[in-house]
């Protein structure tokens, strides 16, 4: 089944008088349970590709569509209710709440979408599991690793069971071992449950965990090469 | 909605001594207001009551023709028999005390130097004149039978530098239009603590004024007080005759009420001038804290959360920076209002003629301008965290998540 669509999408900016082409007429199509890299140079569009699917931003020309729903023209409200429960994401720094705990900021989600007091505890002590952080729970993010920091905000982005996960550049500030460790825990959580992931890199390693490589390049898909041999 | 104030609660804890010193802004604020209308409200309060106790009466009768600004002293303008009139007066039930009283102006002289002064004829006995004889700060109150005796003020001895039982020249107007001079002994020195009216006012018992003025068995006017101020009016009403006006406290008070009420207008662009320093104090507090955590606000906004809900957390901030500096600014202008109202504030003689401002105003706060001023600071806090709470509710999540990078 199809989780998202982009068709001849372009994305220009506009600073002052200078326009600048950030996506050049873009279409791809990703299906449930995926596993795919979007990978290329600095400045080739990957983020801003990934925030046009993750409905932060809109689209200059072209349409995304998000489980079928045409989400290119939604307003701020409405795009915002969008990513609540459908879209999670997880960002290259470590983009955790500073004055809530581990558990409080993997709760948020939740909250947002109404869960109640005993099923939002369960599952949030279910997503510290998942991510090997029981012991972490009451600790806030300056007292945890980067590694730790990273972890749980892949627990956040996976609170709400939503179908698409989007990480850009997930491991860019975290070191070897603990980037294995989060692409790691991605794989087996996508592997177990189904939920498709999209991540932005530019880093071998990384791409090495891709089942499906999307190659960008000033603004087009250069290279699509499919499905790899998982 | 818990979890808002939570985060709130949680963020003014991020930077501790900016969100105390905005809060202490807006308790020193504050306190400020409660000082300032415990202040208004003790001197004109006190005004009020000064000017009726000394100088007004609840009301007074006098004589059709009478004109107090020229304090004419012909018989036609005056009260004849009073004694009559007083007695009748004070036989209805809301009179407490009705005296006779009759004016004149004089100058004193002692060696070179002179000042002009107000004289009051006065029954020495009636308790309308309980003021003056509590004020004595020094020698004693005068006598009905006394003839040479006269009390003056001390702003007054103290300018010509006398003592009791020195002796005075008084320079006084006749019925007749003459001008009589006679000694008179210094019997007491009083204070009402209210420098106009020490430093102008001489008082002599009734006969004596009466025999000095040529004003045989007349008095300028009949001074009345009530039990209950309220009742005026009705009291009023009640003496009407053609033969004389009865003036009730407000209409000869006309000046001191629109005094009250220029500082009640004055007062309040006190408030809105200390409320908007308050409010530009929190809204920058507020403004920084949203530039701060640009990058959070994007965080949120990409977690699904709507600018509604980032507004609330902006303003649960403020409604608690509100909570705190209240109940601080509530303490401390209580402990100041509390320390002004025992000790008093001194302001000395304002010299305002026709307004009895006492020396010293003994702050007076009440429940209304405690409540109302506490309402006022909860709403324009509310309000100044309101363009803060908007800025961080309108960010686009992309811009906010570039922002913090």
């Amino acid at each position: 089944m199809e989780v998202t669509r982009v068709e001849n999408v372009t994305r220009v900016y506009k600073i002052g008088k200078v326009e600048t082409r950030a996506l050049r007429g873009v279409s791809l199509s990703i299906e449930s349970g995926e596993f795919t890299a979007l990978v290329g140079p600095s400045g080739s569009g990957k983020t801003t590709l990934l925030q046009l699917i993750g409905c932060l931003d809109q689209p200059t020309s072209g349409y995304v569509f998000i489980n079928g729903k045409d989400v290119s023209d939604l307003n701020r409200n409405q795009r915002a209710d969008m990513r609540r429960g459908t879209i999670g994401f997880i960002f290259q720094f470590f983009a955790l709440i500073p004055t809530l705990t581990a558990y409080e900021n993997i709760e948020m989600p939740l909250l947002l979408i109404g869960q109640n007091g005993s099923e939002r505890h369960k599952r949030v002590m279910q997503l510290l599991e998942a991510v090997d952080l029981p012991d972490r729970a009451h600790h806030r993010p300056d007292q945890l690793s980067g590694g730790e920091q990273q972890r749980v905000a892949v627990a956040r982005a996976l609170a709400t069971k939503p179908t698409l996960i989007l990480a850009d550049e997930p491991t860019a500030n975290l070191d070897t071992p603990n980037g294995k460790q989060v692409m790691e825990i991605m794989t087996r959580i996508n592997q177990e449950t189904g939920v498709t992931f999209v991540f932005a890199t530019h880093d071998p390693r990384v791409i090495k965990y891709a089942r499906r490589v999307i190659t960008l390049r000033d603004g087009t898909i250069v290279e699509n090469n499919g499905k790899k041999a998982s | 909605m818990i979890q808002l104030f939570k985060m709130a609660f949680r963020d003014l804890g991020r930077n501790r001594r900016r969100s105390f010193f905005s809060a202490l802004a807006l308790a020193i604020g504050l306190a400020l207001l409660l000082l300032l209308a415990a202040f208004v409200q003790g001197e004109m309060g006190g005004a009020v009551d000064s000017t009726i106790r000394l100088q007004s009466g609840h009301l007074q009768v006098r004589a059709k023709s009478y004109d107090e600004s020229k304090t004419s002293l012909k018989w036609e303008d005056l009260v004849e028999n009073p004694d009559q009139i007083t007695a009748q007066i004070a036989s209805l039930a809301p009179v407490e005390v009705a005296t006779p009283r009759l004016f004149a102006s004089g100058i004193i002289a002692v060696g070179d130097e002179s000042a002009g002064v107000r004289i009051y004829g006065i029954d020495p006995t009636s308790e309308a004149n309980a003021p003056y004889r509590e004020g004595l700060v020094s020698g004693e109150f005068l006598t009905a039978d006394d003839r040479q005796g006269i009390l003056i003020g001390k702003p007054l001895a103290d300018k010509l530098n006398l003592n009791v039982g020195n002796q005075i020249s008084l320079s006084i107007n006749t019925s007749n239009g003459d001008v009589d001079e006679q000694l008179f002994t210094i019997r007491g020195i009083y204070s009402t603590q209210t420098g106009g009216f020490d430093s102008t006012t001489v008082f002599m018992p009734l006969a004596k004024a009466q025999a000095i003025t040529q004003t045989e068995n007349h008095a300028s006017t009949i001074f009345v007080l009530l039990k209950d101020r309220a009742q005026t009016e009705a009291v009023a009403a009640a003496l009407q005759s053609p033969n004389y006006q009865v003036l009730t406290w407000t209409t000869m008070n006309e000046l001191l009420i629109q005094t009250e009420d220029l500082a009640n207008g004055y007062i309040f662009i006190l408030y809105l001038i200390v409320l908007g320093i308050t409010a530009t104090v929190i809204i920058n507090t507020l403004i920084m804290a949203v530039f701060e955590r640009t990058r959070e606000i994007g965080i949120l906004a990409a977690i699904g959360m709507k600018g509604r809900r980032i507004m609330g957390m902006f303003l649960a901030e403020s409604s608690l920076l509100a909570v705190g500096g209240i109940i601080m600014g509530l303490i401390l202008g209580w402990l100041v209002v509390a320390y002004f109202a025992k000790y008093g504030f001194y302001i000395g003689n304002m010299g305002i003629t026709g307004i009895l401002i006492s020396d010293t105003i003994y702050t007076d706060l009440t429940l209304k301008d405690t409540v109302t001023l506490t309402i006022m600071a909860l709403v324009v806090t509310l309000l100044a965290g309101l363009y803060p709470a908007m800025l961080a509710a309108r960010m686009e999540p992309v811009e906010a998540l570039r922002g913090g990078e």
